[in-house]
């Protein structure tokens, strides 16, 4: 019994002193409260991510200090995104972005860019899914966007039910349109989750909610999924609806529509971070990375796994600002 | 009955006892009612202090749950959401300081009687009411939970639009207070909420460029100046008279009050319907107070006397704001759509437990949903012996002068107002509505009307906007189903109520002279 204090005394030190170790290793750590900035409102997905990560920091104790999630919706995210560009020189302010970190100033002409913030690295990338309702009789790409072009010819509505006014699902369907010539009725609503409930209820035509917002409904039998905006099916082979994996969905380009998007979940910190504190976020990032509770958000949410930091980030990011600047101005959601 | 069945599981769920790791001892404890009692105390100082409100209660709480069981978890935070509801009344009562939306309503009548040293008598009654309202609503998602999510998806925008017409109209319809003033009111109230982004097409309006008005108004910020600021400042041109001294404050108010409680039966029956209903169409639990207040107010026969502490006036808010608040509940867990801020909150909460709300949850996690419904009922009946207790203790604040405690409420509501966005900017928008709400009280205008539509102002532009959308323009959109058409005729039927009851008794005014 004495024995084995002993050697747990031992083993306790040890791990100790690995600690110290990895201490010295890391010269910068934040000396006070870090808070998260969410440019948008509770439940969605980047603040789910937000406090998904503060739970894992939290239970894990990954890092000293605690961590807070703020929302500053206003203005499609411009309150975060302005209270974060004007901390310059605060290592404990870190933002996590959705697409509007492009699309707001590009819409709205708020006074931000991407170049204001220093990246400090992607975390995932979230998919975006062409979801109808079970019961119509499109069962796949091709049938569903003949039926939403015999519409246009009709002069009848077809509608898409999506989150935000020239947002993210906005782009798709313009893009959708540009593609196919099929017309459709943009209707905006404020979340993803009311958005896939309009489409169960057949108040609208069809969406193109993340696989978290439907997967419910896809499990329920009201949603039926036609294909994925990526260039690759997802990777995930556990059955989910019935039978059918995330894997199962085909991707929009093999059945002809010749769309991809992807949405960053990535996180940014004030300007003027030094690259020692960018350095203790990724690594954090790294370790949070590793937990279970991570891969299981991963998994429910069927997401892009893609991390990437430094140089490799920066370049995906400025191409990607490039590609909303084009897609928005084909579309005239710029604003003047 | 199956439903029963699982209901029982879910009390032998929470009332379990199980090995609890406490301060390194590991004990054999009914950890969930354990959880539940600290749950509703903190709820209750959560609602007292205004500007912290249940969401973000339930918010920073959030990630300590992560650790425990999630039927704990929901259990812990469902049940600060409940002691945040209670909670809000006190503050309602004793200084005319609504911590929440739904206890606008309760202001009207609550904060008269404590004025007249009922102040224990309206705590009561306003706890019991919370309780009655709440325990209709939870036996209703027992009984009726499939039936009621069916039915939940029958509404989509042009349905929405409808429920907030008939909750405005009503107002307009059924007040007492003269219609173009409450018209003039509800109009502010519309155009403070357009301040900030434009959800339908993603611009911004109003902000003259300024980042402070980027999010618009908060609801918060105006009901504590508007109501806190502006009731101070009526009580110091009174000569910083107090009128609570007389409050009883021994536990006999409590049984006297049940004793008058049940000969108002219909107005509870009343006001649970239609709390429930507001609830499960989402509209919430803000416009079922207000119109749950608005129709007693028409109905009863005591009807001239509400606003100045009539004890009618206090149970139909909280009965309906309760009845709406718990089947809100109900949309969220069956279809993943959350009916209330805290709902949202909640529901990240579900999905990093894992648990997937929609349809299904009620299938692959019984244990769960009927865990969480049946803490709703013993959560229910631990918070209503909690604060009942309390009572006296809270009734005895009034009995402090009003000299010490008006600087002490200032500080609350400044803090409060601060909390909400971390801006002193807030706190001066928070003394500018101080001195709309005293200005509105000195000329007679209603201050309900400007709140009901700045609460939901914006989200019936959306809904009326998102229905045009989708029908291309075509105003037929809201008369093109049963639904929308019958809950449209009755918001038009409660708009014009004042002049088709003078038509009426017009008409039966002439008939005896025809004949």
């Amino acid at each position: 019994m004495f024995q084995l204090k002993r050697s747990s005394v031992f083993v306790a030190a040890a791990a100790l002193g690995i600690a110290l170790g990895a201490q010295t290793a890391n010269a910068w750590e934040p000396e006070k409260t870090v808070e998260i900035v969410v440019p948008a409102g509770t439940g969605g997905g980047a603040d789910q991510m937000a406090r998904a990560i503060q739970g894992i920091v939290a239970k894990h104790n990954l890092m000293k200090q605690s961590m807070i999630v703020v929302n500053k919706a206003g203005g499609a995210g411009s309150e975060g995104f302005n209270d974060v560009k004007n901390s310059k020189g605060n290592p404990h302010k870190l933002i996590i972005t959705l697409s509007n970190l492009f699309t707001t100033p590009l819409g709205t002409n708020q006074p931000f860019s991407y170049k204001d913030f220093t990246p400090v690295a992607m975390l995932a990338l979230d998919e975006f899914v062409l979801w109808v309702n079970a019961e119509k009789p499109y069962k796949n790409v091709k049938e569903y966007i003949a039926a939403a072009i015999e519409a246009t010819k009709k002069g009848s509505n077809f509608k898409m039910a999506g989150t935000g006014s020239r947002q993210e699902d906005q782009i798709i369907t313009a893009a959708i349109e540009k593609a196919t010539g099929a017309k459709f009725t943009y209707v905006p609503y404020r979340g993803g989750g009311e958005v896939a409930v309009q489409l169960v209820g057949n108040h609208a035509d069809s969406t193109v909610n993340n696989p978290i917002e439907a997967v419910a409904h896809w499990r329920g039998g009201k949603l039926r999924p036609l294909c994925v905006f990526d260039s690759k099916t997802m990777p995930y082979n556990d059955k989910v609806a019935g039978d059918l994996p995330w894997s199962s969905i085909p991707t929009c380009k093999s059945q002809g529509l010749d769309v991809e998007y992807l949405m960053l979940r990535g996180f940014f910190m004030s300007p003027g971070a030094t690259a020692e504190q960018v350095k203790y976020y990724v690594d954090l990032f790294q370790k949070v990375r590793q937990t279970p509770e991570w891969k299981d958000l991963m998994n429910n949410g069927a997401f892009n796994q893609s991390f990437m930091t430094g140089k490799e980030y920066v370049e995906w990011v400025a191409k990607e600002h490039q590609r909303h600047y084009n897609l928005m101005k084909e579309a005239g959601f710029l604003a003047n | 009955m199956a439903e029963f069945a699982n209901l029982f599981h879910g009390f032998a769920t929470v009332l379990a006892f199980q090995d609890v790791n406490v301060f390194g001892t590991t004990m054999y404890l009914p950890f969930n009612i354990f959880i539940m009692i600290v749950g509703i105390v903190l709820g209750v100082i959560i609602g007292v202090l205004p500007g912290l409100g249940g969401a973000n209660g339930v918010a920073i709480l959030l990630p300590l749950t992560f650790s425990m069981q999630p039927t704990s978890a929901v259990i812990l935070l469902s049940c600060i959401y409940w002691g945040a509801l209670f909670g809000g009344a006190i503050t309602s009562i004793l200084f005319n300081i609504p911590g929440e939306p739904w206890s606008v309503a309760t202001t009207f009548d609550g904060y008269p009687m404590a004025q007249q040293g009922k102040a224990g008598e309206a705590l009561t009654t306003a706890f019991t009411s919370s309780f009655v309202g709440a325990f209709f609503a939870v036996i209703m998602i027992t009984l009726l939970a499939p039936m009621v999510a069916a039915f939940a998806l029958r509404f989509g925008a042009a349905e929405k639009f409808a429920v907030y017409f008939l909750a405005f109209a009503s107002f307009v319809g059924l007040s007492k207070e003269p219609p173009f003033k409450t018209l003039a009111a509800m109009l502010i109230g519309f155009a403070l909420a357009a301040f900030g982004t434009d959800h339908m097409t993603g611009s911004l309006r109003l902000t003259y460029g300024s980042d402070y008005l980027l999010p618009g108004f908060d609801f918060l910020i105006a009901v504590i100046g508007l109501f806190g600021i502006g009731e101070i400042m009526l009580t110091m041109e009174e000569g910083l008279k107090f009128k609570g001294k007389e409050a009883k404050i021994n536990l006999h108010v409590v049984l006297q009050t049940w004793k008058k409680l049940p000969q108002y039966w219909w107005t509870y029956l009343r006001s649970c319907i239609i709390g429930c209903w507001m609830g499960i169409t989402p509209a919430g639990a803000t416009p079922a107070s207000f119109m749950s207040y608005g129709i007693a107010k028409r109905v009863s026969k005591n009807g001239k006397n509400f606003g100045n502490g009539e004890i009618e006036g206090v149970i139909a808010p909280e009965t309906a704001a309760h009845a709406a608040g718990k089947s809100a509940l109900l949309p969220m867990l069956a279809l993943g759509v959350p009916g209330s801020p805290t709902a949202a909150v909640l529901l990240g909460g579900l999905l990093i437990w894992n648990l997937q709300p929609g349809p299904m949850l009620f299938v692959e996690n019984k244990e769960f949903v009927w865990g969480l419904i049946a803490s709703m009922y013993l959560g229910n009946i631990v918070g209503l012996i909690i604060v009942l207790t309390c009572v006296p203790m809270l009734a005895a604040i009034l009995r402090i002068p009003f000299g010490i405690i008006a600087p002490i409420i200032l500080m609350f509501c400044a803090v409060g107002a601060y909390t909400v966005r971390n801006s002193f900017f807030d706190v001066v928008m928070m003394l500018v509505f101080g001195i709309l709400g005293y200005l509105f009280k000195k000329t007679n205008y209603p201050l309900a009307p400007l709140v009901l539509a700045m609460v939901l102002g914006d989200r019936a532009e959306e809904a009326f906007r998102q229905a045009l959308v989708g029908s291309a323009g075509n105003m037929g959109i809201f008369f093109s189903n049963g639904l929308v058409s019958s809950i449209m005729a009755l918001g038009f039927i409660a708009l014009f109520w004042s002049v088709i009851s003078a038509g009426i008794s017009r008409v039966r005014g002439a008939k005896p002279e025809a004949a």
